[in-house]
């Protein structure tokens, strides 16, 4: 049984090396490295174990973004991906979670049309720069296939997929067919390392960079002018303030005015 | 010229820092405290390719160059020198004179599993009587039949106790001496004869195993010989020439952590009302240091560049070990001073850095050494 | 198909998630924002639950919506409904748009709010702006939120705005660092999920009484292609120090290894890990396990309670660039209230439990302490 899999995953900054300037509370974006985003790691691992334990299943990783973009796909091919496209276009640019997914279906259309039908499609649940969660489910509804988000645990017999999908406080064993789309998190697995033959491998292969044109895509549903969420504003909280004493007359008090305290933040 | 590492380079450095940093640091302190060989490690390191660098695909070596596999050791020593040190002396001491001087069966046979990790590789030079005169060797080697038999004890070998091969060298010929007495060998572990003796408690590189080889009427097949027969001096130094390499890389990989820790430190403790960070006198020193491990880190990448190109890196190699040993004992020590009271004690990594830098100036050729082989250079050997 | 025609569009819905018939928190805090919101826009806009579930499970549920603000109460019931799935709620959900056309639908950001939201934006091709944790629509409170609570520029932005009448939905991004407000120019509904526990519950009262209005649905099992095998509710999972969100901390200000029963009993409540300092794991109170600093663990944690702790370098290292540093300590010299972001001076055994009495009301005691 070999399974073909295409794994959507993004190039993010770094948002946990992200600093504030202190006195102003901006953003200082110098510096800060790009990396493959964490749930897609696990998203492209799930599909190597898959690729371990059934060998001939074909992982093709697809991103839409930047030229740089193409460095996250090498180390997705350098961890043991098969196959990667980039999907870049001045027209897909600022695009909003609708939108991207629009250009991502239509590049996994390409894909299809020129190798077949794929088994699986695994995404991570959220990009930790965007923080949506939106575009694997939205993919999968441009697509029509199946969706289980927040997949922790998952297996697969033939056709036959059973996964765990985490809720707040347990979670539901969910049953279900190829083909579908997973959306992945951390407790999925452990993502593994780039393997040093591999990064040799991928700094040679031909990465494909479809553009909109060539995914066939609705220039009237792609891009900043079409998204149908728009940013009206970008700004920083303020910068954190200095400690502040709780006041109180009684322990009593204390513990109140601390938790308001937490609670107008809210921290709590 | 071009002093930017490549793509393939800067990939190898990020990988192999996330794997140090995830998988090697978190044990460094408690196997430093144990002496335990880091087992787990070590394999992973192999299911990366990290064990085999510089060695083709088709011997299941990760097919990269050797400023890859010293960036590697680097950042394998930036959080634990141990561990640089058993990547280093297993795939330069031993797979490389396998690979180098090996015949083609000889390479087929020992490489794959040396370069792919599943066995560990050492290096049997030192004796107790042949340290920095390595050429008075005093482990004998007598032809008899089909195989040789060898007797003698070798001493401070790293990965002693964990290596599957050996690459021995012996002497088969007294009256030759240098010239043409000495002879290589790979010694399989299992081999009638062959034992590990006593394990070292060492100063420092509490993790990696460094042990005595016994060689009591051990037998040594005809077809494990290295090279030719009087070979085996020349086995040794082009061995150690590459050696060197790796070595430099681990000292300046110690440089680097202990560096980055106390820049840490300096931006966190504040005394008479400011961080260390603020006092000119320190600035002025950490400057110094960096500016000592950027030139330690240009020799080792022209030692390795030249070694890429195939052009005697003999001379380069010893200038960068020279260089980055010294600067790892000098930054070590003085990271300890700064971190102060705190830096004594095993809170802190540092104490633990200063006593691995020290091992960088005396192995693979002490620092005595490694001036003799530029000095020869310069003035030439007569 | 999206909905272009911004006149044909009225009120606001709010996702009633109910789950085995209990309703969430989120949906009551929704509903009471929905409420907020509903009387800032043209007069009769009204807000809406909207329940989704068997018959059995969301029929009791109209009163509470009701008697927490709601106008209106939608019921979407079909057997087929009773366990979430995101083919079954999609469908239900979207064909009651398109037949009822609201303005405005918002949802708890909850694991299935996550699930369910996008995929019907997507089948409506409509916009939905995802985990909110500000809504607004009059511009004069939006200007007066991004200067007292922001660096953003304000310059040239007046209550005058064109944009004035749209949803103004304000979120993190950048893992907290940064936050936007997206606006819907073009299309309706206009979706947003919401952040639980950041919108404010209106006061029950239980005179506030209605009839929900039964919205014929259409499912068939075809429609659902996952099946939901079980729902198991997961013993709290022992959490690590560094995946912890909540670290209650204890040092030698604990006195004695007693100390640690009230740490315990505070992590319980709030539903945080024990963590110490090196002073107490080296007097023996504690596993070495718990330790943070430079020779334990690292954490950032969401909230770091450091109780009895002095704040020594070593300890710092460990955990000084959490979210939200509490300390409690005797001393009001001690270097951890340099670091803290709040800081109480007092007998920890005196606050602490005053802390896990007064946790569950914080809510209120918020809502009440303007």
């Amino acid at each position: 049984m070999a399974y073909k899999i295409i794994v959507c995953a993004k190039q993010v900054p770094d948002t946990n090396e992200i600093k504030t300037n202190p006195e102003t509370g901006t953003l200082i974006r110098d510096g800060v490295p790009s990396i493959l985003n964490n749930d897609d790691a696990n998203a492209l691992e799930e599909a190597l174990k898959l690729k371990d334990a059934y060998p001939g299943t074909k992982i093709t990783v697809i991103t839409m973004g930047p030229p740089q973009a193409t460095e996250m796909l090498e180390e997705c091919l350098a961890m043991g991906a098969d196959d990667a496209i980039l999907l870049s276009d001045r027209a897909l640019g600022g695009s909003d979670t609708w939108a991207t997914s629009n250009a991502v279906a239509a590049g996994i259309r390409k894909v299809v049309a020129e190798e077949g039908d794929f088994d699986i499609i695994f995404a991570g649940r959220q990009a930790i720069d965007g923080d949506t969660a939106q575009v694997g489910p939205q993919i999968a509804e441009k697509l029509g296939v199946p969706q289980v988000s927040y997949v922790k645990e998952f297996s697969i017999d033939g056709k036959e997929i059973t996964v765990k999908r985490a809720l707040e406080d347990g979670y539901e064993l969910i049953k279900l067919q190829t083909p579908c789309l997973l959306t992945a998190i951390k407790e999925l697995n452990t993502p593994r390392y780039m393997f040093i033959n591999g990064i040799y491998k991928a700094m040679k292969y031909p990465i494909k960079v479809w553009n909109a044109a060539d995914i066939g895509v609705d220039l009237n549903t792609v891009g900043l002018k079409a998204s149908p969420t728009n940013v009206f504003k970008s700004f920083t909280p303020k910068p954190k303030e200095p400690g502040k004493k709780i006041e109180g007359d009684t322990d009593n008090d204390l513990a109140k005015n601390l938790l308001i305290a937490l609670k107008k933040k809210h921290i709590i | 010229m071009n002093f930017n590492l490549t793509k393939e380079q800067e990939a190898v450095r990020k990988m192999v820092r996330k794997f140090a940093e995830n998988e090697v640091e978190p044990i460094a302190a408690e196997h430093d405290k144990t002496h335990e060989f880091p087992w787990e490690v070590a394999k992973k390191m192999g299911q990366y390719g990290i064990m085999g660098i510089p060695y083709p695909e088709e011997y299941e070596g990760a097919g990269g160059d050797h400023i890859s596999y010293a960036i590697a050791v680097e950042e394998l020593s930036r959080v634990d020198g141990s561990t640089g040190v058993i990547c280093s002396a297993h795939t330069s001491l031993c797979t490389w004179p396998i690979f180098g001087w090996g015949t083609e069966e000889q390479k087929k046979k020992y490489v794959p599993d040396l370069a792919s990790g599943r066995k560990l590789g050492a290096f049997g030079l030192t004796e107790p009587n042949a340290g920095s005169d390595a050429g008075g060797q005093q482990t004998v080697a007598i032809e008899k039949d089909d195989h040789y038999v060898l007797n003698g004890a070798k001493v401070f070998i790293t990965n002693g106790g964990v290596a599957d091969t050996f690459v021995i060298v012996a002497m088969t010929d007294k009256s030759k001496g240098t010239h043409g007495g000495i002879t290589a060998f790979i010694v399989e572990k299992g081999f009638e004869g062959f034992s590990i003796g006593k394990t070292e408690d060492k100063l420092g590189i509490h993790a990696s195993s460094t042990t005595e080889l016994i060689m009591q009427d051990c037998i040594v097949p005809k077809e494990n010989m290295l090279g030719k027969v009087g070979e085996g001096f020349k086995v040794a130094m082009t061995t150690l020439d590459g050696g060197r390499i790796g070595i430099a890389s681990q000292a300046l990989g110690i440089a680097q952590g202990a560096f980055d820790k106390t820049v840490d430190y300096m931006k966190a403790r504040k005394q008479f009302g400011k961080t260390l960070s603020k006092f000119q006198a320190l600035q002025f020193e950490m400057a110094d240091m960096k500016a000592r491990i950027e030139a330690s880190r240009l020799l080792i990448y022209r030692a390795a560049n030249f070694k890429d190109l195939h052009q005697d890196y003999s001379e380069a190699s010893a200038i960068a070990k020279l260089v980055a040993a010294e600067t790892a004992m000098y930054v070590t020590t003085k990271a300890v001073q700064f971190h102060g009271g705190y830096g004594y004690t095993a809170d802190y990594p540092v104490e633990r850095m200063m006593r691995d830098a020290k091992i960088t100036e005396i192995y693979e050729g002490t620092s005595e050494v490694q001036k003799i082989v530029i000095a020869n250079k310069i003035f030439g050997k007569k | 198909m999206a909905i272009k025609d911004f006149n044909a569009v009225k009120n606001i819905w709010v996702f009633a998630e109910q789950r085995h018939g209990k309703l969430m928190n989120v949906a009551l805090e929704l509903i009471g924002e929905g409420y907020r919101l509903s009387r800032e826009m043209p007069e009769g806009t009204k807000v809406c639950g909207v329940l989704i579930g068997s018959e059995e499970d969301i029929a009791p549920l109209a009163d509470e919506l009701f008697a927490y603000g709601a106008d209106e109460v939608y019921k979407l019931a079909d057997p087929l409904l009773e366990q979430y799935t995101t083919d079954g709620y999609t469908k239900v959900l979207a064909d009651a748009v398109e037949e009822l056309l609201p303005e405005i639908v918002i949802f708890g950001a909850t694991h299935i709010g996550r699930d369910l939201a996008p995929r019907v934006a997507a089948r409506l091709d409509t916009g939905l702006t995802a985990d909110c944790t500000r809504l607004d629509i009059d511009m004069n409170n939006y200007i007066d939120f991004l200067v007292r609570d922001t660096t953003c520029n304000t310059k040239g932005l007046t209550p005058e705005d064109p944009k004035k009448d749209l949803l103004k939905q304000t979120r993190p991004a950048f893992g907290g660092f940064l936050m936007a407000t997206s606006i819907p120019p073009r299309t309706r509904p206009t979706m947003s999920t919401v952040r639980p526990g950041v919108m404010k519950k209106r006061d029950r009262d239980d005179s506030l009484k209605g009839t929900p209005i039964d919205v014929k649905v259409n499912l068939t099992e075809d429609d659902i292609k996952i099946q939901v095998v079980e729902v198991v509710k997961a013993a709290k999972e022992l959490v690590s120090l560094t995946d912890a969100d909540i670290i209650c901390s204890g040092g030698r200000g604990l006195g004695g290894p007693e100390g640690f029963n009230l740490i315990r009993e505070f992590a319980d409540k709030v539903g945080g890990v024990v963590g110490s300092s090196r002073a107490a794991v080296d007097a023996g109170w504690i596993d070495h396990s718990h330790q943070v600093g430079q020779t334990g663990t690292t954490v950032k944690p969401k909230i770091y309670f450091a109780c009895g702790i002095s704040g020594a370098i070593q300890h710092l290292a460990g955990m000084q660039t959490s979210d939200c540093i509490v300390a409690i300590n005797k001393d009001p010299d001690a270097p951890i209230f340099e670091v803290a972001d709040y800081g109480i001076v007092g007998d920890l055994y005196k606050v602490i439990p005053q802390i896990i009495a007064e946790w569950d009301n914080a809510e209120d005691l918020a809502n009440h302490a303007e």
